[in-house]
């Protein structure tokens, strides 16, 4: 349904996307991960054919992103990663512009968005900019739905979203996948990757690996070990300077840390500890997160 | 077209709901139009003058009352010869001193010649002088029919004075054109670019793009409230001209709302323009206001005389698109002249509206960049 070949595109003074290539089947909820600067918004732009790549191709449901851009510009729909409604104009008055804009009603459409707008409709007469941002959210997912896109683009939409409506966001985009809708969605939070069908993780402009997020994490070999103190800045400190520490990231309460080989026991790590007087020492074995794949790809 | 009425109606909501907008496009052209026609006038009426008469004869007091039943003068103070004339002047109550010296109707009947001395303040350059030349004026006259009208001069000429289009020498009626120019190539072309530039800013423009909107659909609805709101706006100033400040319209008032309708076009391409440079508001308006409004009162010819300027000035003048819409309505509304006076002024207008619009279409990005 998306198809990328070799895309790179460079601006002023900095290479944003390098040689990109990546297939998004029909009906995939497909996941671009990545931190800031990673290069998922000007791929995404590109391919919403805001954008010109230096190189490469890419077509979505077969039209070309250069030639065909007035087609894809109707069968797309699109959530820019800043908020893009109107501030000044109601609930109900965004609606319903967009909806003429891609020279359709809301009542034509109103069954795709009925689950996510009966949320925002007791608040249809508010205007936009005193909205919530859960419920922002929500109106600009319903907008980019009016026209019963094929393909959905959503950039970054969970950033700056309480958890609840996080979740809640997600439940939907599930929803609309069911509905077959292909979906591409971009996100600097890794537990959201695990929602995805498929995930790219992305790191300045160029993609590391492309799966299943199930597989992503199964193929990590690390033998991984969470560790614990009662000083921790201390704690990564000496476990960054151990000969047989390979890398150490502080993840919640622990920190992840894996040995220079796999042959690194527990208590090797236990015993350094030790002598460098740390106390209320935790190690355990853990099992790896899609962030433990993620760091450790960032590292090679 | 449902596209284009839902984005119109999307605009005219941003203009409603917006107190500055509103203020900008409604209230500002009535105050200025009255601040400019009213408060900032330049015709002489009722200034104060003294008078230092040392005769007390009757001559002096009917060229006295003469100058006074003139209104453009009030008496504002009787000076002895004891009172020291600067400390008059410095006290900054009269703007003139008019002094007759001793045994005044005497040597005028004496000598046929008497003089008259007459003191302006001339801080103030351009009042001094007209009140110089109102006073000598009224006094020549008075000198020339009731003194010497027994008397044969030989070889005469008298200069007759008649200021046609303006006979009263009103301000107001060069106020109005020029109002006129500045309001509408404030609403038309500031406004347009900040509303234009003001999606960009807020990311909206992005959404716009990737919608199957054609980029003519966005810039028409973007334009035609504004032209609409600017028609109003013409319609109101030429309201106020003639029926508060009785400015005529001697001319075709069809002609007149169509020259208007030309410039407000012109405006709006220009404000297309400024807005595929600009990146967000706050540089649309800088170049609005600097690069346009500022060249409007200044070389327009509305303020400050075109053939005063120095050549350079000049030559940039021909570039203002107000200039010549000046001299349009000018022609119309004080000449009462038709399509036939001003054809070469309307090409240019349309010249220069075609070459705004053209330079958008060629700017205008279907992509962010």
């Amino acid at each position: 349904m998306i198809s990328i070949q070799h895309i790179s595109k460079s601006y002023k003074d900095a290479q944003a996307v390098r040689d990109i290539s990546l297939e998004v089947k029909k009906g995939e909820l497909f996941g671009l991960i990545g931190p800031d600067g990673a290069g998922k918004t000007t791929l995404m732009r590109i391919l919403m054919t805001l954008l010109i790549q230096d190189e490469g191709n890419a077509t979505m449901n077969g039209f070309d992103v250069i030639k065909d851009y007035k087609k894809i510009r109707n069968i797309v729909g699109y959530m820019p990663g800043r908020f893009s409604l109107y501030q000044d104009l109601t609930v109900e008055e965004n609606l319903n512009f967009f909806a003429t804009v891609f020279k359709t009603t809301v009542a034509e459409n109103y069954e795709l968005i009925k689950d996510i707008y009966i949320q925002i409709e007791p608040f249809k007469n508010r205007l936009a900019g005193k909205l919530s941002g859960g419920m922002k959210q929500k109106l600009a997912l319903s907008c980019a739905l009016i026209h019963k896109p094929e393909i959905l683009v959503l950039d970054e939409p969970t950033t700056g979203v309480d958890a609840v409506s996080r979740k809640e966001f997600w439940d939907m985009l599930k929803k609309l996948q069911q509905k077959g809708i292909t979906i591409l969605v971009s996100t600097p939070y890794m537990d959201e990757a695990m929602l995805c069908n498929r995930v790219a993780l992305m790191q300045k402009g160029k993609v590391l690996d492309i799966d299943t997020p199930q597989k992503l994490v199964e193929n990590y070999a690390r033998k991984l070990y969470a560790i614990k103190s009662n000083d921790m800045h201390r704690l990564i400190q000496d476990l960054r300077s151990f000969e047989k520490t390979d890398s150490a990231f502080a993840f919640g309460q622990y920190l992840h840390v894996t040995g220079k080989d796999d042959e690194v026991e527990a208590t090797e790590f236990e015993d350094y500890l030790l002598k460098k007087d740390h106390v209320e020492l935790e190690v355990f074995d853990i099992q790896p997160t899609i962030e433990d794949v993620f760091m450790n790809m960032m590292n090679e | 077209m449902k596209q284009f009425i839902g984005f119109l109606r999307k605009e005219f909501l941003h203009i409603f709901r917006d107190p500055r907008t509103m203020l900008i496009i409604f209230l500002l052209p009535i105050v200025q139009l009255l601040l400019f026609g009213k408060v900032i006038n330049t015709d002489i009426q009722n200034s104060k003058i003294a008078i230092l008469d040392q005769s007390h004869d009757n001559t002096t007091r009917e060229i006295t009352s003469k100058l006074m039943s003139s209104g453009y003068f009030v008496l504002g103070e009787e000076l002895m010869p004891s009172d020291d004339v600067e400390d008059v002047f410095r006290k900054g109550k009269v703007k003139m001193v008019v002094t007759f010296g001793t045994n005044f109707e005497q040597t005028l009947e004496r000598d046929g010649k008497v003089d008259v001395q007459l003191l302006a303040d001339a801080s103030d350059p351009n009042t001094a002088r007209i009140l110089t030349n109102y006073a000598s004026g009224i006094i020549n006259d008075y000198v020339k029919k009731e003194k010497l009208k027994n008397i044969e001069l030989p070889n005469q000429i008298n200069t007759e004075v008649r200021m046609l289009y303006n006979e009263g020498l009103k301000s107001v009626y060069m106020f109005v054109p020029g109002i006129m120019a500045m309001i509408l190539m404030l609403i038309s072309a500031m406004m347009t670019s900040i509303s234009i530039s003001k999606e960009k800013e807020l990311g909206t423009m992005e959404v716009l793009l990737a919608s199957p909107l054609k980029p003519i659909q966005i810039v028409l609805g973007k334009v035609t409230p504004y032209l609409l709101l600017s028609f109003v706006n013409a319609l109101t100033i030429i309201i106020i001209g003639v029926f508060i400040f009785g400015v005529p319209i001697k001319g075709s008032f069809f002609l007149l709302m169509a020259e208007s309708f030309l410039f407000i076009l012109m405006a709006l391409s220009l404000g297309i323009l400024i807005s595929t440079v600009a990146p967000n508001q706050m540089v649309a308006m800088f170049i609005s206001v600097l690069a346009l409004m500022l060249p409007t009162i200044l070389l327009s010819g509305f303020m400050f005389p075109i053939e005063n300027m120095p050549l350079p000035l000049r030559i940039i003048s021909h570039a203002m698109p107000p200039r010549w819409f000046i001299v349009i309505i000018k022609n119309i509304m004080l000449k009462g002249t038709g399509i036939m006076y001003v054809w070469k002024e309307t090409l240019i207008l349309m010249f220069m509206a075609f070459v705004f619009i053209a330079l958008s279409i060629k700017n205008f990005k279907i992509r962010l960049e």
